[in-house]
């Protein structure tokens, strides 16, 4: 396997909607979240290292965004509630530190 | 060769007897250095009122570590295009930053609620603030004890 | 919040218990968590470990090595073929002639069958394949081996176990077996078997092994830890893995 870092996400919720109804989705980024305070075993500052923006939309039309600040834990977690009115496509999209960049999208089907 | 291990907060074994343990305020920086909780508070609400009530923070009274505190931030809201929830940002009264998050609804939402995992340093207070579609601003403030911190490095 | 109880005085006077003095009723790690976090670790969807789960589930069908074999192509669907599997480490591997842990059977295999290089003990790939394979054993009884191969292995840990050890000169069993359920500072000390390893642990925020767990520990009573390829190791998680015979596997478990 390379050694490059792989993006990875938990994505939950986006299966078994239903029209009209809102639903729970829930998230969660492997990043670090490296505020920039903490120091390596030999004194050294960890250098900051934040996903700072997330956001949800369908087919375009926001679901929700998040300012993240360095409060938020490590490989954050975030729950948010959707409303379908018909299929279309979901997309998850984040941004940090150092040009951090992610996209993923999801098609709906709800019922 | 003795390698010198530097006492982490597990090295409580030295304390003096009788000590509370619970409570420590450990930040990189001097509190003071930056803005107090009420000051963002102010800055957030734009000098408009801010009433308490309506959204509520949800977080345990205690915490027993404060690397992945659950919190859920939710307003009762039709979520309509006139009568609904525009943002709910939290703030934080001890971290070294006051901010941990702030979501904004848009129209695909379907519920103004959500959930988030956050770091606590020290017991302290957190304030969730909504902004209504009408204009109006309320707030709910929370003390939260933390009894291990999560901003050191062990 | 209750009183701490500081047990400095008591701990410096005690003598190490006699062998066998475990903590009746054994109890899980997880029982000593808040509910908030016993939620987290139950939740599928919440656990942070399932990042890496996921991560090895992909792994088991990428090709790997000069050989390009994917660790599926000899071992199949792991839910089916790796179901119980990691509740059997660590065991005697005739090939090698020596014990393993679940992570150096998977390196072996590695070399062995893909003519892969071994992934490093804290490697997030390796932790990823272990993680996901312990999800296989997850809710069944942890089964160390009956295999006389391993006692001089698990006595070795035993004694390592109620062994003094660092500038604080506590033994593992002073804390684990005699004072579990104690305080100390503002954590309970839990009973400390390894039924859910790798862990997402708060501290690191990330997950880690159990070596990696055992050199905190060690760091704690202000020990040198052992070497990272001392057989000290393997020598206590064999007693570890004996000494939580029959309690369910947790893996991927989230710990304070």
């Amino acid at each position: 396997m390379a050694d490059e870092p792989r993006v990875r996400t938990l994505i939950h919720g986006t299966n078994a909607l239903q029209r009209g109804v809102p639903a729970q989705i829930r998230i969660t980024l492997g990043h670090p979240m490296e505020n920039g305070l903490r120091h390596d075993g030999y004194g050294n500052v960890v250098p900051r290292n934040l996903a700072t923006r997330f956001e949800c939309r369908l087919d375009g039309v926001l679901v929700v965004a998040a300012d993240l600040y360095p409060a938020m834990a490590a490989n954050p977690f975030l729950a948010f509630w959707l409303r379908a009115d018909g299929p279309g496509t979901l997309s998850f999209e984040w941004w940090g530190d150092n040009g951090f960049h992610h996209r993923e999208t999801r098609d709906i089907a709800p019922a | 060769m003795t390698r010198t291990v530097l006492p982490g907060r597990r090295q409580l074994l030295g304390a003096a007897g009788g000590l509370v343990l619970g409570l420590q305020l450990r930040t990189a920086r001097a509190v003071s250095a930056t803005a107090t909780l009420a000051e963002v508070e102010r800055q957030w609400a734009g000098g408009q009122p801010v009433r308490e009530g309506r959204v509520q923070l949800e977080v345990a009274p205690l915490v027993e570590n404060g690397n992945a505190v659950p919190i859920r931030v939710r307003l009762d809201s039709p979520m309509t295009a006139d009568d609904r929830v525009q943002e709910i940002v939290v703030f934080n009264e001890r971290n070294p930053q006051r901010d941990v998050v702030r979501f904004s609804f848009g129209p695909a939402c379907g519920r103004a609620q959500a959930d988030a995992r956050i770091r606590l340093a020290t017991s302290q207070q957190l304030v969730a603030l909504a902004r209504l579609a009408d204009g109006s601003l309320w707030s709910h403030h929370v003390d939260v004890i933390v009894t291990l911190a999560a901003c050191v490095e062990s | 919040m209750t009183a701490e109880r500081v047990v400095v005085a008591v701990l410096a006077s005690l003598v190490v218990a006699a062998a066998g003095a475990q903590p009746q009723p054994r109890r899980s790690g997880l029982d000593f968590m808040s509910p908030a976090l016993q939620a987290l670790q139950r939740d599928d969807a919440q656990n942070p470990a399932m990042l890496w789960v996921q991560d090895g589930a992909l792994l088991w069908r990428t090709p790997a090595g000069a050989t390009g074999q994917r660790c599926a192509d000899c071992h199949g669907d792991a839910a089916v073929t790796m179901r119980g599997v990691a509740a059997r480490y660590p065991a005697w591997d005739a090939a090698a002639g020596q014990a393993l842990n679940l992570a150096g059977r998977i390196n072996r295999c590695r070399q062995r069958h893909q003519q892969a290089p071994p992934l490093a003990a804290e490697h997030a790939d390796l932790l990823a394949l272990s993680s996901y394979l312990g999800l296989q054993s997850r809710g069944q009884p942890l089964a160390p081996p009956a295999d006389d191969r391993l006692a001089p292995l698990r006595a070795q840990g035993q004694a390592l176990w109620q062994q003094r050890l660092g500038q604080l000169n506590l033994a593992c069993a002073q804390c684990h077996d005699q004072h579990a359920g104690q305080r100390l500072g503002g954590a309970v000390i839990p009973q400390a078997h390894a039924t859910g390893y790798p862990i997402y642990r708060l501290e690191w925020q990330g997950l880690g092994s159990l070596q990696r767990r055992l050199r905190s520990c060690m760091t704690g009573v202000r020990a040198e830890p052992f070497a990272p390829d001392a057989p000290e190791w393997l020598a206590l998680e064999a007693w570890l893995a004996q000494r939580a015979a029959g309690m369910p596997v947790e893996t991927p478990a989230v710990r304070p």
